[in-house]
């Protein structure tokens, strides 16, 4: 059964890849957004934002790469969600195929786009000013998190695409998504807000990611927030990897 | 060897007492049938009678309720791998990818039955189905009848012994039919089993060798073309009194050529195409 998964996995994988390849507006589109809301935060209300750091760009960076993720990931619930429609999921699971390999090569195809969009977003805030001393271990490890934190909500979103019962359904879901990083730290530090929107803001996965990647990248000790946010990101993706695995069973089974 | 000979002995499909519900609706209430090797059996019943249904149960996509079926041999419920080894799929829905081109399409599932050489395999089905100028398109830009085609070539990849066929000329044009049908009695002359499902009764008596009729969650009836049209009554010879059309009296009234001219009734029968042993056109 699973003597081919690889090279279904591959081959699955190199098909959607050829999607986002004829339609490169998804991952332009998905890297948009972001980068305007850089723009926005530093030439517009940065200037009012007293972040305590030299330079605002460095400290929104992190946020905007997660809700660049947020974003990216709406294309894969998207991509499924047609799949499923178009009757070609049926073609892939009436043939002798290793079955999970269908929801592989989506979800790889999503880090890929996904990577290459956050490169673009860092290209963008490069020419906008960011800058960072970091070694080559700090990168890989700002790496990491973000691709464990893509992989979790991509498994969320291999939920969504598979039970959505319209297009919009499907990637409505990302929106909550996309939005969580305005109540973090990842735009203000969170010692300004009120009592109980400060104590979300600090006890939410966002926080703890954004503030180990600025860490990182700020090369400050990051002191427990990796764990903290290394722990968000492995518990989300678990549990999403779980219930897509169980929703996907009960669609083919 | 032995397993293997009994298995070609054993019809491509049997389907057992096999019952299905969506919730407490009752789709499939103990339907059996078998299908010989490499014939062409058509299912044939109205829109929602659970044709569809059927197909999916023995393409291992959905699971009975109860009942047994087997494939090629192999049972839907235990042996699921074997069975998706047998078989190919062609559903209801066109399903090609359509951002890929004809050729990719084929490559794909060439490669997903891990067979070598899958571009060769491509460009030869690409010719057999007369698609070879259009392989290099997408298939978003194909016709129904095209994408139909290039459907049923994908399903033909790997020579799998039993292919499904799912209401494969719903929603096609006339020219189009044709094509499909004409590519459906070429795999059965290649050995193929076809089991296929539709709605139109010419279809079935087109391209079956047996045919069954799903009403009410059963097969009420199952046989040759010929067994189903014993069935019926013999056909008689009626008189019928024919009442003047209003054009009759029309021109009864105003007198005239028209006082004969019952050839003149625009009753909407008189098609072209009935011969002269008919004997519709036989009592004008």
């Amino acid at each position: 059964m699973s003597k081919h998964f690889f090279g279904d996995t591959a081959v699955l994988t190199g098909r959607s890849l050829t999607h986002i390849l004829r339609s490169p507006d998804t991952i332009i589109t998905t890297a948009l957004t972001p980068i305007a809301m850089m723009l926005m935060f530093v030439y517009v209300f940065g200037g009012a934002i007293n972040t305590g750091n030299s330079s605002y760009v460095n400290y929104l960076l992190p946020g905007i790469l997660l809700i660049t993720i947020a974003s990216g990931i709406a294309y894969t619930a998207y991509r499924l969600f047609l799949d499923m429609q178009g009757g070609i999921f049926e073609r892939f699971q009436s043939m002798p195929i290793a079955r999970s390999s269908v929801l592989w090569g989506h979800v790889l195809t999503s880090l890929v786009a996904n990577l290459v969009s956050l490169t673009i977003v860092v290209l963008v805030a490069l020419l906008m000013g960011f800058r960072s001393g970091a070694g080559v271990l700090a990168w890989l490890a700002v790496a990491g998190i973000l691709i464990l934190f893509t992989l979790a909500l991509t498994w969320l979103a291999v939920i969504a695409g598979l039970s959505a019962k319209t297009v919009d359904g499907a990637s409505a879901f990302s929106y909550p998504l996309i939005f969580l990083p305005f109540i973090s730290s990842a735009f203000v530090p969170t010692e300004t807000m009120p009592g109980p929107v400060r104590w979300f803001a600090e006890n939410q996965p966002v926080t703890s990611i954004v503030d180990a990647i600025r860490s990182l990248l700020a090369q400050q000790p990051v002191g427990t927030d990796i764990w903290v946010a290394l722990a968000w990101c492995i518990g989300i993706l678990a549990i999403a990897f779980g219930f897509a695995m169980t929703t996907y069973r009960r669609k083919i089974a | 060897m032995s397993t293997h000979t009994e298995r070609s002995r054993e019809p491509a499909i049997r389907v057992q007492n096999i019952e299905k519900s969506y919730k407490d609706l009752h789709v499939l209430k103990g339907v059996e049938f078998e299908v010989a090797r490499g014939s062409i059996f058509a299912l044939l019943g109205s829109n929602g009678a659970g044709k569809t249904t059927v197909v999916k149960i023995l393409s291992t996509l959905l699971k009975a309720d109860a009942g047994r079926a087997s494939v090629n041999g192999f049972d839907v419920a235990s042996q699921p791998g074997d069975v998706r080894e047998s078989i190919s799929l062609t559903g209801q829905f066109a399903a090609v990818d359509e951002v890929l081109t004809g050729r990719e399409n084929l490559v794909l599932v060439a490669k997903l039955r891990h067979l070598n050489n899958p571009g060769r395999i491509a460009d030869d089905l690409l010719a057999r189905f007369s698609l070879t100028e259009a392989g290099g398109r997408k298939a978003a830009t194909y016709s129904g009848g095209m994408r139909r085609r290039l459907d049923i070539a994908m399903s033909l990849i790997g020579n799998p012994p039993v292919i499904f066929l799912d209401e494969p000329t719903t929603g096609l044009d006339p020219e189009a039919r044709i094509e499909v049908w004409d590519a459906v009695k070429e795999l059965a002359q290649g050995g193929t089993t076809v089991l296929l499902t539709t709605q139109y009764l010419d279809e079935a008596e087109q391209l079956a060798d047996r045919i069954a009729i799903l009403h009410q969650g059963t097969i009420i009836v199952n046989g040759t073309l010929a067994e189903l049209k014993a069935l019926l009554p013999p056909a008689e010879v009626e008189y019928v009194e024919k009442q003047p059309s209003l054009e009759d009296v029309f021109f009864a009234v105003v007198g005239g050529d028209g006082a004969v001219g019952t050839s003149r009734t625009t009753n909407g029968v008189g098609p072209s195409n009935t011969t002269s042993n008919d004997p519709a056109s036989a009592d004008k």
